[in-house]
């Protein structure tokens, strides 16, 4: 095969802006908006408001794999003033969905720790859906040094 | 994955109404179906989907899982105790297998 210099400067330039594309901006896209369609999905198409509800994550998180996530309502859990799910998403996960915690007047409070993977740095959202049908939203920044997806 | 032992930690005794917190973890790879092995297979998805709390037959708590939840999936909450009775614990996995804790907890 005979290529000349400008055929390879060129193949070289078509090469590096590939990964760009397909790997860099994409996925990342495509996860923040299927978090936003999943936190439609759950709220009825409400815009969430802030306040009442609580995250709790780790500014830096040095290992993706586990990664500790509280999160919190003020709610008296009794009657109407009851939160009836919260969601969790993370927009830069390869599946954005990480659990959906349901609350009962059983419960007495609406307040759950897990720990969840996160496969680089984004914004951890948390979607509390009360009995009356509003809803809250709360969410942090992430840092991640090690990704915890795949490998 | 019959290696799946659920721990369950929650006080012996409360008084009356009280709210109290409980701990559980459930050993488990939550094999999340995005990692590939040695020769480049993606690794099928496998990880506990669903786990509930109940109270004396009442449902307390549950939560809907996905694959982003890490290993060995811990999930710590809360319960209100009304009278002396029995917490069961479910976890159910991917594969349709059922993993069950119980306790009791007694009114002072």
């Amino acid at each position: 095969m005979n290529i000349n210099r400008r055929q390879a400067l060129g193949l070289a330039a078509g090469a590096a802006a590939i990964p760009f594309i397909g790997l860099g901006a994409q996925p990342a896209f495509a996860a923040a908006a299927e978090a936003e369609q999943r936190i439609m999905e759950f709220t009825g198409g409400k815009t969430p408001e802030t306040g009442k509800i609580t995250l709790t994550a780790p500014e830096i998180a040095e290992n993706g794999n586990t990664v500790p996530v509280s999160v919190s309502v003020e709610s008296a859990m009794e009657g109407d003033d009851l939160v009836e799910s919260v969601m969790i998403v993370a927009d830069g996960n390869p599946n954005p969905a990480v659990a959906t915690f349901h609350f009962t007047p059983m419960s007495g409070e609406a307040a759950a720790t897990s720990r969840m993977r996160l496969a680089q740095t984004q914004n951890v959202i948390a979607v509390a859906r009360m009995k009356d049908g509003s809803v809250f939203m709360d969410k942090k920044l992430v840092k991640v040094t090690i990704g915890g997806c795949g490998g | 994955m019959a290696t799946a032992k659920p721990r369950v930690k929650l006080p012996k005794s409360a008084s009356a109404g009280e709210v109290i917190t409980i701990k559980t973890l459930i050993s488990h790879t939550m094999e999340s179906g995005q990692r590939k092995d040695k020769d480049g297979n993606v690794i099928p998805r496998q990880i506990i989907n669903k786990f509930t709390c109940e109270f004396n037959g009442q449902t307390v708590f549950t939560c809907d899982i996905d694959p982003a939840i890490s290993a060995n999936p811990y999930f710590e909450f809360t319960a209100k105790v009304p009278e002396s009775g029995t917490f069961k614990f479910t976890w159910v996995d991917d594969d349709g297998s059922v993993y069950t804790d119980e306790q009791a907890i007694e009114i002072k």
